[in-house]
């Protein structure tokens, strides 16, 4: 079954400038992510990725072309995708508990279920210690681990990430990735993650969308053979790292002739 | 252990009492006496104010401006409602925007004249110069602090299911209070200013009528406590909405700085 469904987007930013030229940010991206899959979107800075993410989530419309969330049309932002931000857009006047429970009490759930579930949520990322806290109290990991709680606990269809460890150090990245798979282990979910990190990637994915230089196109896309399982150094590590590193070089030599 | 916390307290205020003593010597023993009838020393001041708290009468006087002030404040509170409304809609900003940068720079005191013609001398009067202290610095601080919530936070909201209402309730006005709060610190500040000067001219209580009164009698003593009341109770407003604000929101960088 599919969770979600781009189909030939295009995407052109009309120039700011009365006589400047309009930007044309993405063209022909079609993808199709199955329930449960783990899909990542690699590209250069400047790709269009984030703006392809964006357009999931309908924070922005497409010029033309359609995007299907477990086969009904988006329009407009929704709970069913749910986002996990780089900066991590915590609410800074919410503890972390009350932070994690905002979609819930959108949703109307009452005082019981809230308390229930955000325990559970905040027990899986490990704040439980936490949930008295306000977000500038946090470090920059922990800060992520709410965010991440607070988008799975509106329980969306597809969960995007736009870059979510990048702002993190190489130590706390790497540990935020373990603790990303540890997580999809307990509770399956449908991710689309923005990258650009080719190591991020290929440990957390089952398919890698790899994007074009602007205006943003699907170059390629790889499904990864042992999700989450591949052990870095391996035969099949280093050649799937090589081609992937292969396609994204060829998009720099591209740009470069240009 | 306390006796030097004691002394730490006491050097903050050294330079100040030097200068009380100073003020105390010069008005006693170097001014003659029409000169000292125009500077009291310290001491008369202090004696000058007790006599008006036994009296009741700086009681009244007090009383009377701080309630013209809250009165003020409430109908100026307006502005936050309208500063949302202005900062969320850009449409209602076109209409009302030109029509504010205007008026704001009129200082209160240059309505002085026009209101009394208006209203009368009065509590009316009085309230509605300190209304227009008051209203400015709050719905130019609403509207700036709308404009510059942090967009992701607003994203982040409705990806989580809320609605426009729920953004703005439940994100907007939370993202802005610790600025909204800043400009009724600083209204609140113009307002008692304001307020002053409108008491000078156009009211028969409060502390500018005070003040005002007191020198027609030629009693220095008591335009000083007035003074010194003037600017007491504005320090205590402005700490006291300081320390509520914190204590409500002590997640806001800006108010705990």
């Amino acid at each position: 079954m599919l969770a979600l469904k781009v189909e030939n987007i295009k995407k052109i930013y009309p120039s700011m400038q009365s006589k400047g030229q309009d930007v044309l940010a993405i063209k022909d991206v079609s993808l199709e992510v199955r329930k449960n899959e783990f899909c990542s979107i690699l590209g250069h800075s400047g790709c269009g990725k984030t703006t392809l993410l964006n357009l999931i989530a309908g924070f922005e419309v497409p010029t033309s072309g359609k995007i299907e969330c477990a086969g009904k049309e988006i329009s407009g932002p929704g709970a069913d995708r749910a986002m996990v931000f780089q900066d991590y857009a915590l609410f800074p006047w919410l503890t972390v508990f009350d932070n994690i429970a905002f979609g819930l009490k959108i949703k109307g759930f009452s005082t019981l279920d809230i308390n229930k579930t955000v325990t559970r949520y905040a027990a899986l990322v490990g704040l439980s210690q936490f949930i008295t806290h306000y977000p500038h109290q946090l470090s920059g990991g922990m800060r992520q681990r709410v965010s991440i709680a607070r988008a799975l606990v509106v329980d969306p269809t597809v969960l995007l990430m736009d870059e979510p460890f990048a702002a993190l150090d190489a130590q706390n990245r790497a540990m935020m990735q373990a603790e990303m798979i540890r997580i999809l282990s307990e509770e399956s979910k449908t991710v689309v993650l923005v990258t650009h990190s080719i190591e991020e990637a290929i440990n957390l994915s089952d398919v890698i969308v790899v994007m074009t230089r602007r205006p943003g196109q699907v170059k390629e896309i790889i499904r990864v053979p042992e999700p989450r399982r591949m052990v870095e150094d391996t035969p099949a590590y280093l050649a799937i790292r090589r081609q992937i590193r292969d396609l994204i070089a060829g998009e720099h030599e591209v740009s470069e002739v240009v | 252990m306390q006796t030097i916390i004691f002394f730490k307290q006491f050097r903050r205020l050294a330079f100040l009492l030097i200068l009380l003593a100073a003020w105390e010597y010069a008005s006693r023993f170097i001014l003659d006496k029409t000169e000292a009838t125009l500077l009291p020393p310290p001491s008369g001041v202090a004696l000058g104010g007790l006599e008006l708290m036994k009296t009741g009468e700086i009681w009244k006087h007090l009383f009377d401006s701080l309630s013209r002030e809250f009165f003020a404040f409430c109908y100026a509170s307006v502005a936050i409602p309208l500063g949302i409304v202005m900062g969320c809609f850009k449409w209602v900003n076109e209409q009302v925007d030109p029509l504010i940068e205007i008026l704001r720079p009129i200082p209160p005191i240059a309505w002085i004249p026009l209101s009394i013609l208006w209203f009368g001398v009065g509590n009316s009067q009085n309230q509605f110069i300190i209304f227009l202290g008051i209203f400015f610095p709050i719905l130019i601080n609403t509207i700036d602090a709308v404009k510059n919530v942090e967009p992701n936070l607003i994203r982040a909201a409705r990806c989580l299911g809320a609605g426009s209402w729920g953004v703005i309730t439940r994100v907007v006005l939370r993202a802005a209070l610790p600025q909204i709060v800043t400009g009724v610190r600083i209204g609140l500040g113009v307002g008692w200013m304001a307020l002053v000067a409108a008491e000078l001219v156009g009211a028969n209580s409060g502390l500018g009528f005070l003040i005002n009164d007191a020198r027609t009698v030629l009693r220095t003593d008591y335009i000083l406590v007035g003074m010194l009341a003037i600017g007491l109770i504005g320090l205590c407003l402005d700490r006291l909405i300081r320390y509520t604000a914190q204590k409500l929101m002590p997640w806001s960088r800006a108010l705990n700085a």
